[in-house]
């Protein structure tokens, strides 16, 4: 069997007193898209940041393409490109001279031109990076990760603020890496991203991965179930709602009840009689069909973005 | 691999360049404010006599190349804050050709503000002779790369832009005040010019004002080009040795001790002078040289 592209193993990560990472472990084949789902502050930019050499593990193994990240220097950086969470360029450098910057630094090199019309910013290529707006910086970020047509491209939050139509041309972006069948890691706290364009899905939680599988797999774990989620003009008694027929799962989170449904039209039905009992009325409901977030809420009790 | 840190250095280099050329406040503090000095020195305090022009124009020039001392350390700190170095920190280029880029940037784009100074005082100001333009041509080099390598010193060992300028000025003040950049040197008491001695400005002001008034040749201004030179080794390897690529990575108080490193040359350069050297003798003697020409000129020219 081929050895995997990226290997991680018992990584551990402390900030002071913060415990960033407590023995992250997963696995990337080649011509793969991972993702690491989780909240803020999961660990995910520290694992990133460590496999792109950037961050030293306190302890743990940490492999892209066979090679140590933190001490294999130049032949290490030529394999990978990289979208930090957060890129930043001089302002007055105008688009067309940033990419051919970052390209004379490989020795192997993509053609800039192509690169800037594949990102749509050819038109862009003589403004300063400060008249960009927040997609065309993005775009340009991506672009510059593939100035050395890399083998493993590494992806922080490459959404994360921007709006949904600049989102979805960057989801384009990544599904054509995915034709090139380049390895790809990316983070996320967008459920949509992870389920669109992943692979694999590795669910990180407090320095932990706590389950790790396809999306379809990890959406099958959460038994099938119907998410219902209510608002109701007065509270209910703790346990009423989990008591419903068909209910597997209730909680609260901001004023709104979550259940987990295995026979919904029964829920619903058995909600309404309860509400009716108790003088209570709806204020909203709405019903989703099983995806990672729910598996993310069975597995820790949270919702992703808390 | 030697090849790749050159071709990476002249990339960086040409970019910090063209990026210095969009600033507006580095061409400002860059070619506009020496120009300034040098215009406010001759017609003000030189009152264009001749001998004190040529002096003058020393002193301008050893504060047009301290300036790089001042901009650079304020650029990497901007760099580093903003999260700009953390983007090259993933590209296959190390902690040398981003200072050394700054480093020969900061010399070819202060280059011409040399030459203009230069050329001012002698066609403008009708500065008797060019001086000894090879003297002048070597110190500016060095001196350019070694105050260069200091500001970048200053750049690593402070954790925030605040600290930098307050280093800064602190630094700044001492080199233009007690070197003998602003104010002759020679009228100083002999305790603080005894303590001049062993700071990297009075090299560069001395040897600069020696070189522009003929007073001095090739082998006259060697030491001041040797201790620019062990400055620029010494102050580069620091900064290179304490580098960060990341805004949140602070230096520790025992590293910020690397400064009295880097100031170990001059101390060296110092002790010597003081104990055997002959330097604050030949300053006193060049000054007055100059004055007694000027006072001689001044009688032919009422008489």
């Amino acid at each position: 069997m081929a050895e995997p592209v990226i290997k991680v193993e018992g990584l551990y990560k402390s900030y002071g007193p913060v415990e960033a990472l407590r023995g992250v472990s997963f696995e990337v084949e080649e011509g793969e898209v991972f993702g690491l789902l989780g909240p803020n502050g999961a660990g995910k930019t520290s694992t990133v940041e460590i496999l792109e050499g950037m961050r030293t593990p306190d302890r743990g193994i940490a492999r892209v393409c066979g090679l140590d990240p933190e001490k294999s220097g130049i032949e290490f950086k030529e394999k990978i490109g990289a979208v930090l969470q957060a890129t930043s360029l001089p302002d007055k450098l105008r688009v067309k001279e940033a990419i051919e910057l970052f390209a004379r630094f490989y020795q192997r090199r993509a053609n800039t031109d192509e690169l800037l019309k594949r990102f749509q910013l050819d038109e862009k290529r003589t403004a300063f990076y400060s008249q960009l707006s927040g997609g065309q910086k993005q775009r340009l970020a991506l672009a510059m990760a593939l100035v050395n047509d890399p083998q493993v491209v590494f992806l922080d939050e490459p959404t994360a603020g921007l709006d949904p139509q600049v989102r979805r041309e960057i989801y384009d972006i990544i599904e054509e890496l995915k034709r090139d069948k380049k390895t790809v890691l990316l983070t996320t706290h967008y459920i949509e991203e992870a389920e669109r364009l992943c692979d694999r899905v590795a669910i990180v939680d407090q320095g932990r991965v706590i389950a790790l599988g396809t999306p379809r797999d990890l959406k099958h774990a959460s038994a099938g179930t119907t998410r219902i989620e209510v608002r109701l003009t007065k509270p209910i008694a703790d346990g009423a709602l989990a008591r419903l027929d068909g209910v597997t799962d209730c909680r609260e989170f901001d004023g709104a009840y979550v259940m987990h449904s295995s026979r919904a039209p029964q829920t619903i039905v058995a909600l309404v009689k309860q509400l009716e009992a108790e003088d209570n009325e709806l204020q909203s409901l709405e019903m989703f069909s099983p995806s990672l977030e729910d598996a993310f809420i069975e597995l820790t009790g949270r919702r992703l973005r808390e | 691999m030697a090849a790749n840190v050159i071709t990476n250095t002249w990339t960086l280099t040409k970019v910090r360049m063209l990026l210095a050329m969009r600033n507006r406040t580095f061409l400002f503090f860059s070619l506009i404010m020496p120009l300034g000095f040098l215009f406010f020195f001759v017609l003000v305090l030189a009152k264009g006599r001749a001998g004190w022009i040529a002096y003058t124009l020393g002193a301008v020039l050893t504060m047009t190349v301290m300036g790089s001392f001042w901009g650079l350390s304020v650029q990497l700190v901007t760099f580093r804050e903003q999260g700009i170095l953390r983007r090259f920190r993933l590209a296959p280029i190390g902690a040398g050709p981003m200072l050394a880029s700054s480093i020969i940037s900061n010399y070819l784009m202060t280059m011409p503000t040399v030459v203009i100074e230069v050329l001012v005082c002698r066609w403008a100001f009708r500065m008797t002779s060019w001086g000894n333009l090879w003297a002048i041509f070597l110190l500016v080099t060095f001196g350019s790369a070694a105050f260069s390598a200091f500001g970048l010193i200053v750049a690593s060992v402070t954790n925030t832009m605040q600290e930098t300028q307050i280093i800064n000025q602190l630094i700044w003040t001492g080199f233009l005040f007690l070197s003998g950049a602003t104010i002759p040197l020679a009228i100083f008491p002999g305790w603080i010019q005894r303590l001049s001695l062993f700071m990297p400005a009075t090299y560069l002001a001395t040897g600069l004002e020696a070189a522009t008034t003929n007073l001095a040749g090739m082998r006259e201004i060697l030491t001041d080009v040797i201790a620019l030179s062990v400055g620029i080794l010494v102050a580069f390897e620091i900064s290179r040795q304490l580098f960060r690529w990341e805004p949140e990575a602070k230096v520790s108080p025992r590293a910020k001790l690397w400064v009295v490193a880097a100031m170990v040359p001059f101390l060296i350069f110092g002790a010597y002078e003081n104990l055997a050297g002959t330097r604050l003798e030949q300053i006193q003697k060049d000054y007055h040289f100059i004055q007694q020409v000027e006072s001689h000129s001044d009688k032919l020219r009422r008489d």
